[in-house]
């Protein structure tokens, strides 16, 4: 493409990441900033759509017996429009969850970005799996997945912590960010997002998987302890409780 | 009571005005979602049948969510304006449609009936319009409000400077909102969403834009949309706070999830007109909606979520505000699930508010899980100013960096106020023009020397 386009004032831009002073044609964009555009939104709305290759992650995991279930919506328009659905086992996944001797499970869920679960979620999960403080149930790799659907997970598992990693929804600066959702005792159709911790904008350019590992097991640690999640307990006091880093 | 009627040889029953009201809209997702669409085609238009024929007047009798239950059916029934009414009392919702789009209903006489509709009326009538109907009955009426600027002028078009950043950095915003004003945009407002809900960073921004509009005359009003609780410490402090700013949604129990009642909405409102930041009769307050919040708070009462959404105008129309709108693609595509659903849904809501007599701007918006893009967002955009929207948002390159959606940009309020001829609020022309942004034939072309030059020079180089 030709020259870089842009207004007389675009020394500004290094104060925002904003898309500001692209310059016009006429009243319109130009066409390398229209392309810039389409390209981040075309990679938004891949993100959205992609398929999670459930076969890679269940065999990265082959050593801990990994479980695959499939939510209510049958497929990715379901999966957008009936929230509800994707909050909810499929029959036949129901069934193939039994309960063990553990006190968390880990949940790999497709979300709203397969793309950010496929890269990192199986790496996150093992990091977290040699954490020696906890027993863990099977990890599940979940298909069509919301957050919630991790609370009846847990309950078939008889875990009294779950977690939650799951593709975030896609903006235009990133599509591959992934998010952690972390629940004490958590109970199909009654818990709310207010009962949940969060870790997220884990990707490349953002949260690392060490640090994010780090703070996801230092919320389970005080979850069990104060046996709470959510608004009432503090990342900063989780974090606290940490043995320093060497 | 049940409302019947017959299509295509089957009888249909609808066990209630609020079941009749959610069979007859237009299909969305939110109304599948909550179980409440009509199940065929057929059946819609059999229950826009039986709409059509009915009174008016049935909707001060029956009311689609409980009276004794919701402040805001109280409200709309308390305070509505019978001699308003007198006109369409005899009239089916079939006659008001017919009535609407007649030569006899002029712009004059349709701000006078304004007080007389409910929203459960102006809700009604939409659902038995088509497209073409809602743009050519709101193109007629003009809602025109005031503080530093003239919002709502026929022949012109408003823009909100949207200029949000992740950290709420001071800089950031600063240089989106200068690069806003060098596009022309900004005569509706400067409004910043707030990344975090502190009321010292609220206080910070809010007193930053007042200096940069102190020093440069700029006709604009800045907002900081934080929590209505969050402008009350500020008003409490002497802040600069030109408008409140809250979200608001069709029932007592919706606005209870956006932490607001009508009690604390009329106690901001005394606060910021006991500031005296404003002319004598300005308006003060500034709403945004969308259709799917009260569904999301589980706060619908079992009614479809277009009507729903007229019932927060309702709530708006209390305090005659200068800036109401709706985000209208904002909420996601379990509510408004494509293009299509989300440019019907714009221009209901831009229709059903200025029936209702409100200052009506539309955030036109759609996030990256909606099956909808720009193109969607062009026509949605051309037909609401066709329609006369009084306001849009301009996000730098339509791209929100800190709430993750996509909006109407600073180029797109050029391309649609160059095609349609519409010009920005008189005052704020002549001060374009007066800084050299705007050139002698009214197109957006900022001169590098002179006043643009000077404004340019207040951020940090």
């Amino acid at each position: 493409m030709t020259r870089q386009p842009g207004d007389f004032w675009d020394y500004l831009r290094s104060a925002t990441p904003a898309r500001i002073a692209l310059g016009r044609a006429g009243d319109g964009l130009p066409t390398q900033r229209l392309l810039e555009f389409e390209l981040a939104h075309a990679q938004a709305r891949d993100a959205v759509w992609a398929d999670l290759d459930s076969a890679a992650v269940l065999a990265e995991l082959d050593a801990w017996c990994p479980v695959l279930v499939r939510s209510a919506a049958p497929d990715r328009a379901s999966f957008l429009q009936r929230p509800d659905l994707g909050r909810r086992l499929a029959q036949d996944s129901a069934r193939a969850l039994s309960a063990g001797s553990c006190d968390a499970t880990i949940v790999i869920a497709d979300g709203l970005s397969a793309g950010a679960t496929q890269v990192q979620a199986a790496p996150l999960c093992k990091m977290l799996l040699a954490a020696p403080n906890f027993v863990f149930a099977p990890p599940v790799v979940a298909l069509q997945a919301r957050v919630a659907l991790g609370d009846e997970i847990a309950a078939r598992q008889g875990a009294s912590l779950a977690v939650v990693l799951i593709g975030e929804r896609p903006g235009l600066s990133a599509c591959d960010s992934m998010g952690a959702y972390i629940t004490f005792d958590p109970n199909p159709g009654m818990t709310r997002d207010a009962d949940r911790n969060c870790v997220s904008n884990i990707r490349g350019q953002g949260l690392s998987l060490n640090e994010a590992s780090r703070r996801i097991l230092a919320i389970m640690g005080l979850a069990r302890t104060i046996r709470r999640s959510g608004t009432c307990l503090k990342e900063d006091d989780a974090l606290d409780l940490l043995p320093p880093m060497s | 009571m049940p409302y019947r009627s017959d299509a295509g040889g089957t009888h249909y029953v609808f066990d209630d005005l609020r079941m009749l009201l959610a069979r007859a809209s237009p299909g969305r997702a939110g109304d599948r979602l909550a179980g409440l669409a009509a199940e065929s085609g057929q059946e819609r238009v059999a229950a826009r049948m039986a709409l059509a024929d009915l009174p008016l007047a049935r909707f001060l009798d029956e009311a689609v969510v409980p009276y004794e239950r919701d402040e805001v059916t109280r409200l709309i029934l308390d305070t509505h304006d019978k001699q308003a009414f007198a006109p369409i009392a005899a009239m089916t919702t079939g006659d008001f449609r017919d009535f609407l789009l007649s030569d006899e209903a002029s712009g004059i006489t349709l701000a006078r009936l304004a007080p007389g509709i409910t929203p459960e009326m102006a809700a009604a009538v939409s659902k038995l319009m088509r497209n073409q109907d809602l743009i050519a009955v709101a193109k007629k009426i003009s809602v025109v409000t005031r503080f530093r600027t003239t919002i709502g002028l026929p022949g012109c078009l408003c823009v909100r400077i949207q200029p949000n950043h992740p950290a709420d950095d001071l800089a950031g915003i600063g240089a989106a909102i200068l690069d806003g004003l060098m596009y022309g945009c900004g005569d509706a407002c400067i409004g910043i969403n707030p990344a975090s809900d502190s009321a010292k960073r609220t206080l910070l921004l809010l007193e930053r834009i007042d200096e940069l509009r102190s020093r440069f005359e700029i006709p604009v009003q800045s907002c900081v949309l934080a929590h209505v609780t969050t402008l009350l410490q500020i008003m409490n402090r002497g802040g600069p706070a030109d408008l409140v700013f809250q979200s608001i949604a069709g029932s007592e129990a919706a606005n209870r999830a956006f932490g607001v009642s009508l009690a604390l909405l009329d106690e901001a409102h005394q606060g910021v007109k006991s500031l005296g930041r404003a002319p004598a009769g300005a308006n003060l307050m500034y709403f945004e909606t969308g259709q799917g919040a009260a569904l999301s708070a589980q706060a619908h009462h079992g009614a479809d979520q277009q009507t729903m959404e007229a019932r927060a105008y309702a709530v708006a129309r209390r305090y005659a505000p200068l800036l109401v709108n709706t985000v209208v693609g904002f909420i996601g595509p379990e509510y408004l699930y494509d293009g299509k659903e989300i440019i019907r849904a714009g221009l209901e809501d831009h229709f059903c508010g200025k029936l209702m007599g409100l200052p009506m701007g539309v955030d036109v918006c759609y996030t990256n899980h909606a099956e909808a893009d720009q193109d969607d967002m062009d026509n949605l955009l051309t037909l609401l100013c066709v329609a006369g929207c009084n306001y849009i948002m301009g996000v730098p390159g339509a791209d929100d960096i800190m709430l993750g959606y996509q909006s109407t940009s600073y180029h797109d309020a050029l391309y649609v106020r160059s095609v349609l001829g519409l010009r920005p609020a008189p005052e704020f022309e002549a001060w374009l023009k007066a800084f050299g942004i705007m050139d002698a034939h009214s197109r957006v072309r900022p001169s590098p020397s002179g006043g643009a030059a000077r404004l340019l020079a207040a951020a940090p180089r």
